[in-house]
């Protein structure tokens, strides 16, 4: 079974939504993600997404723009960020590790090739922005022989007559874009999201994650009660981007965003 | 494809009597084995085009396809355009004899198809022409557009205020520095014009802010793209209304030479102006079609803005082009003086025109750019953009090695007033 499967399982088991919190690699420098990667279960993440740093990041607001900046002056690479999984991995063999980022430079490391390294490394699923199911082929084959589960993406301006061609052979978890906009930025309400729902749970039995604009641990709790899981990304980042100097990592950099990751994840387990 | 087929072709397009309307190139007879029949219906021309954009855009994108298959089978719709085309535009466009230019290279009777003398000064308002008549079909209220050189920034803000829709351009600061008069001309027509600041400031980060917009305001917003590049159907539609001047050409030229051209030249940065004057010409297999790229401070100088000569095959921007890219995939940014061919990537029809082997691509620095701005001024009266001036610098190449019955035709795609500011300095030259 899949290290995400195995996870949604335990958390329902246990009657309670995940959190899925989102660090960008590199950000920003290597040593101090990696040290905030590794601290991350411990903090209360049931999941982890690694934003890759890409130059053109078109889907994203101003602060996961800025860490991705940050993250490739510090000379960020896709094989530098498997690096960091498979140290990951030495300790933590049950947190689920999803990629999150943009299809050129895994275009550029090959496709089949990168599956097959991503596994290796101990990915465990890919959200790719720019590859709609449309051109999902490019990469699903060598995904899917490689054990790795592509993650499909869900919009509210999905009309109802494409969301079973979108889910239709989804492995893994849903990620339902909560809002029509770039990241960061609007927070959907509980009503738009108690609509949102039923739509995608009438065509999937798979666990929804719910993401874009929860800046609050009382939002990720409602979005991890009204779905499976509730990720955590640029709120996280500008608690990491106050802390720093000069673009430099400081001695408040770790605990503070640690810090805040406990407090979502407090809510979260609180329901 | 058969060289018999090409003949046949060849002699049919001959013996046409000129037709004096103004058409897309959407109407002339597809055949299963023309050049001119892409893109396939996922938007693709070979490997290249196709649809990479967010989950969210999909649903835009595919509304967006269907609207303008819808307005393009309707007759109406093309009356419409011909109409604003005649009127406003001021089409057709001469294509001008260029005499004293062809004596003093010497070799190749040299034309110019005039496009710097349509309404707003460059060929981009065709385009920008179409697009805001099918975003009024689509009862969108709202564009948002991206420019580097403002060209298509004006283009834009000149059909918002013709229409009275709102209108905001998203422009990289570099380029706000560099083109004021242009980013002037947007202020009085009445377009909020944003400057993004983030990546290089220029062509491609305006291009990702508008994105950014459109994903944010999808219920009111029609995205209005000037270059033949995007995602399906933009390189598709663009071309489409570009054509326009491929068309022309056609029959200006048979009309004066009684023959087709032996040499089409174009500068490329999207490749909208190329696009749409090889796009009626590419089953004629005698026409060589050239497309120049700008190659900044040189073509290895690492300076460049020439995604064919020195890219490879990547995806951005909604498409799989040529993108120049370092090894890991991470976007370069492009050089060039002319702040219109400042892009690290290039229209995905012109990314196969490439690889199977029907246009050529050639580079052209902006030394050898500002010394053909110079010669065209003198020689023929008409200040070019620093964009045409490169196609212009590859004719001053090829044009002496021809003959005086061999015809170059150069696509002056727009007049040069926006970029004396940057000559001048360039000259050392304080204005």
């Amino acid at each position: 079974m899949s290290r995400i499967k195995a996870r949604f399982d335990a958390l329902k088991a246990e009657g309670r939504g995940a959190l899925i919190p989102y660090l960008q690699a590199y950000d920003p420098d290597l040593e101090t993600s990696q040290r905030l990667l590794d601290s991350m279960p411990g903090a209360g993440a049931d999941l982890i997404e690694i934003g890759v740093p890409f130059s053109d990041p078109s889907a994203d607001g101003p602060t996961i723009q800025a860490a991705a900046r940050r993250g490739l002056k510090a000379g960020a690479t896709l094989c530098g960020v498997l690096g960091m999984v498979r140290r990951f991995r030495e300790k933590d063999r049950e947190t689920p590790v999803i990629l999150m980022g943009y299809l050129n430079p895994i275009d550029s490391y090959g496709p089949a090739q990168f599956c097959k390294d991503a596994a290796a490394s101990g990915v465990d699923g890919l959200i790719i922005v720019d590859l709609p199911k449309e051109e999902a082929d490019l990469l699903e084959p060598d995904a899917t022989a490689n054990g790795l589960d592509i993650i499909r993406l869900v919009a509210p301006n999905a009309p109802d007559a494409r969301l079973p061609y979108v889910l239709q052979g989804a492995s893994g978890f849903i990620y339902y874009v909560s809002i029509t906009g770039i990241t960061g930025t609007r927070t959907a309400s509980t009503e738009e999201l108690g609509r949102a729902l039923p739509r995608i749970r009438a065509v999937s039995a798979l666990p929804v994650a719910i993401g874009f604009g929860i800046r609050t641990p009382e939002q990720a709790a409602a979005a991890a009660r009204v779905g499976d899981a509730a990720v955590v990304a640029s709120a996280l980042i500008a608690t990491l981007s106050d802390t720093l100097v000069e673009d430099r990592a400081t001695e408040a950099t770790l605990p503070a965003v640690l810090a805040q990751l406990s407090a979502f994840a407090s809510a979260v387990r609180a329901g | 494809m058969s060289a018999l087929w090409y003949r046949r072709n060849l002699l049919a397009v001959s013996i046409l009597a000129p037709d004096r309307t103004i058409k897309m190139s959407s109407e002339a007879p597809s055949r299963p084995n023309s050049l001119r029949s892409g893109p396939d219906e996922r938007g693709r021309f070979g490997t290249f085009g196709g649809q990479f954009v967010a989950e969210t855009l999909m649903p835009l994108v595919q509304d967006l396809t269907a609207a303008y298959q819808a307005a393009k089978a309707d007759p109406a719709f093309r009356e419409e355009l011909d109409y604003y085309f005649r009127d406003y535009v001021g089409r057709p466009s001469p294509l001008w004899h260029a005499r004293r230019l062809s004596e003093t290279l010497g070799g190749a009777r040299i034309y110019l198809k005039r496009e710097e003398l349509n309404h707003t000064g460059s060929h981009k308002l065709n385009n920008v022409m179409g697009q805001i008549l099918l975003a009024r079909r689509m009862g969108k209220t709202r564009i948002v557009a991206e420019t580097g050189a403002g060209q298509h920034g004006v283009a834009t803000a000149t059909v918002c205020a013709l229409f009275g829709l709102k209108c905001t351009i998203y422009m990289g600061a570099v380029d706000v520095e560099r083109q004021k008069p242009n980013v002037f001309r947007m202020h009085l027509l009445g377009a909020e014009v944003r400057p993004v600041t983030a990546g290089s400031g220029t062509l491609k980060d305006a291009m990702n802010e508008a994105m950014r917009d459109w994903v944010a305001n999808v219920h009111d917003t029609y995205f209005l793209v000037g270059t033949v590049a995007g995602p399906h159907p933009y390189p598709e539609m663009v071309r489409d209304f570009q054509s326009v001047i491929g068309i022309e050409t056609r029959e200006q030229i048979m009309q004066a030479e009684g023959r087709l051209p032996d040499v089409l030249v174009a500068a490329i940065g999207g490749g909208s102006n190329a696009m749409g004057l090889f796009h009626p010409f590419l089953d004629d297999p005698t026409v060589r079609l050239i497309g120049v790229e700008a190659a900044g401070h040189g073509l290895d100088s690492g300076f460049t803005a020439a995604s064919i000569s020195r890219g490879r095959s990547g995806v951005l921007h909604g498409n799989r082009t040529y993108l120049l890219q370092d090894g890991d995939g991470q976007i370069a940014e492009a050089h060039s003086i002319s702040a219109g061919l400042d892009y690290p990537g290039i229209g995905p029809e012109h990314s196969w025109l490439n690889d199977i082997g029907r246009a050529e691509y050639v580079g052209v620095t902006d030394t050898e750019a500002l010394e053909a701005f110079q010669l065209l001024t003198r020689t023929e009266g008409i200040i070019p953009a620093l964009e045409c001036a490169h196609g212009l610098a590859h004719v001053m190449k090829i044009a002496p090695g021809m003959t005086p019955d061999q015809i170059v035709i150069l696509n002056l795609s727009g007049r040069g007033d926006k970029d004396i500011f940057t000559v001048a300095d360039r000259l050392g030259v304080a204005l």
